[in-house]
């Protein structure tokens, strides 16, 4: 649908990748842990390894989580926006097929959270 | 003679003062005049079938509320001059004033725009009146809650800069947007957003509990101001059930039009209330109500009678409110914890609840509360205590049209969150729920130029990357002042030191730093 309006009504999205000198955003969810209120929003390269997202962004992200010391992201089972993702720690974002305000979805399967609460 | 009776009737003073000043234009097509009315696509056949609610004229208006006024600001008066704040439940409660003067009284501005704006787009004169009545009334409210929170700024941090706060702070973006999307809509659109589905629908929600809460808490500065408003509130909500009915009266092309507007408003007003429900839930003290039995008894209760006897028009109950009423038990727990961990961010002080305050939690939400959130809070405790308070050091995922964190969980399932997105020309778009995804879908041109706060920030929109400079330098907050944990702050310090006790125990291992 369009907006219903007593003119043209059209605008340029405020969030588009040019708006982001170079950067894109994207969004770390990590499922049964709620301590974390939402999933992360976290800038990064286009030209980052996925490696280097893990050590450099995801693992200081969830370091105050009690099931973080026990979590191995490398072999965890990961999703892309809606699809199956296999990650590659020597490939670059762009890579991977991430692209600018993509989710990534992470399980960890055994972690359940706080007492196994889904926190 | 007809002379003798100088005083009109009210009904003749009604005509003379409202219908009567309007005129049928000659020279100018009508259209011309009040060019927003048609496109919406709402018919309206015949003005003059427009009831008000409370023929009030504005000669009486300024009459009543110059006597209301009086009584109020002499409350107020004594209030500072006996130190009322010295008498209010705990200090805990004044962050409650935080978030309502820089989340709700900006609002009460925005709705006072909104007001003047459709008062002058609809060619009906009874329309038109009513609206600029409720363009001066929401101004009124404003005021009077600035003027009667303006004491707590005497002696509490956190409320000095509201409205500056309101247009850049990230969580006042989330009432601050819900108002620009009600007035950069059409005329009725406005109106039955902020009229029938808040004013009517849900401002029972957001009112009973502030002003009860003042009430239990000691807070007679706010509870006056409450009492002052009352009436105008009960005048804004016939007015509300006014126009649905007349709209939907008027012509059957109406129904799926209003029908579209109930259920995003409801959906949206659902999404902003959480915020009602966190304060009632955590910030008071004292305990009015749990948020779930408000919702039970304003929307559930209330708000079914209404929709029952709209169904008439053929009107059903806003989509989604099977989802809004199953989320009662959850939302409140999921925005404090979400302030909570997001304190270093905000303009008044968090905390976790006391003893007692968890065990009230567990018994007012048996099925929800100590099996999804007790150990989450009581692990934050467990952290505090040892000197690590939990801050989250990422920003969070907003959702692209009611900007919350995309922080709410499934119906089904309140261990997942019920994110959801999808592509528009090429770009992803995130959302915390079905209702606002939909929103999203019928009008994606509009949110699509979402002030999103987080995004803003990477933008580098905001005077600062790190998070300490966005708080300080774009948001106005005091660090280590407004921000951070109650339990050590100089808010609690000072309330200790008016009750003549000493800092506890609790307080002296607090690391403020911690973030």
């Amino acid at each position: 649908m369009s907006v219903n309006a007593r003119y043209e009504y059209k605008f340029e999205s405020r969030d588009k990748v040019e708006n982001f000198h170079g950067m894109q955003v994207l969004y770390i969810y990590w499922p049964h842990h709620l301590m974390f209120c939402s999933p992360f929003a976290v800038m990064v390269s286009p030209d980052m390894t996925f490696g280097d997202f893990l050590e450099q962004i995801l693992k200081p992200a969830v370091a105050s989580h009690p099931d973080s010391a026990e979590a191995d992201f490398e072999n965890a089972e990961w999703k892309l926006n809606d699809g199956p993702f296999t990650p590659d720690m020597s490939a670059t974002m762009m890579g991977s097929g991430i692209d600018h305000k993509s989710m990534l979805t992470v399980t960890t399967p055994g972690l359940d959270g706080i007492s196994g609460s889904g926190s | 003679m007809a002379t003798k009776n100088k005083k009109l009737n009210l009904k003749d003073r009604y005509q003379y003062l409202t219908r009567d000043m309007a005129w049928e234009p000659t020279y100018q097509d009508k259209k011309d005049i009040f060019p927003d009315e048609d496109f919406e696509g709402i018919k309206i056949t015949d003005w003059s079938q427009w009831e008000d609610p409370f023929r009030l004229t504005m000669d009486a208006y300024w009459k009543y509320q110059a006597e209301k006024e009086k009584k109020l600001y002499a409350i107020f008066d004594a209030f500072a001059q006996n130190n009322g704040h010295q008498n209010i439940s705990d200090a805990r409660y004044v962050n409650a004033l935080k978030l309502f003067l820089s989340g709700v009284s900006p609002l009460e501005h925005a709705a006072f725009q909104g007001y003047a704006k459709v008062g002058r787009q609809f060619s009906g004169a009874g329309a038109r009146v009513a609206c600029q009545m409720q363009a001066i009334d929401e101004l009124r409210h404003s005021q009077t809650q600035q003027h009667a929170m303006s004491h707590y700024n005497k002696h509490f941090n956190g409320l000095h800069d509201a409205p500056y706060m309101h247009d850049r702070v990230w969580f006042l973006s989330v009432p601050k947007s819900f108002f620009d999307d009600a007035r950069s809509a059409g005329p009725f659109e406005f109106l039955t957003a902020i009229s029938f589905s808040f004013e009517y629908v849900l401002t029972n929600l957001l009112f009973v509990p502030f002003m009860s809460g003042a009430a239990y808490n000691g807070d007679m500065a706010t509870v006056t101001f409450g009492f002052s408003a009352q009436s105008d509130e009960a005048r804004h909500m016939t007015l509300g059930l006014e126009v649905i009915k007349f709209i939907l009266e008027q012509h059957e092309d109406n129904v799926p039009i209003v029908q579209r507007w109930i259920d995003k408003w409801f959906w949206r007003g659902f999404r902003l209330l959480s915020l009602v429900g966190m304060m009632m839930d955590y910030m008071l003290p004292k305990k009015v109500m749990s948020w779930s039995e408000a919702w039970e008894m304003y929307y559930e209760q209330n708000g079914g009678a209404l929709f029952k006897d709209l169904e008439r028009y053929g009107i059903r109950p806003p989509k989604y409110q099977d989802v809004a009423n199953d989320a009662k038990n959850h939302v409140s727990h999921q925005a404090w914890s979400t302030f909570y961990q997001y304190s270093q961010a905000t303009n008044f002080h968090t905390w976790m609840p006391e003893k007692e305050e968890m065990d009230w939690l567990s018994q007012k939400y048996p099925d929800t509360f100590d099996k999804y959130y007790r150990q989450r809070f009581e692990h934050w405790d467990k952290e505090h205590a040892e000197g690590r308070r939990f801050y989250n050091n990422t920003l969070p995922q907003l959702c692209q049209v009611c900007q919350i964190p995309t922080i709410f969980t499934e119906k089904d399932d309140p261990t997942m969150l019920s994110h959801r997105q999808l592509v528009h020309e090429g770009e992803r778009f995130h959302f915390c729920s079905d209702g606002c995804c939909d929103i999203f879908k019928h009008e994606p041109e509009k949110y699509v130029q979402a002030w999103l706060p987080v995004h803003q920030i990477y933008q580098g929109n905001c005077e600062g990357e790190d998070v300490e400079t966005v708080v300080s330098k774009y948001y106005h907050i005091n660090i280590g002042e407004d921000n951070f944990e109650y339990i050590g702050s100089p808010d609690h310090k000072r309330w200790l030191a008016i009750k003549g006790e000493s800092t506890g125990k609790k307080a002296d291992s607090t690391d403020q730093n911690a973030a």
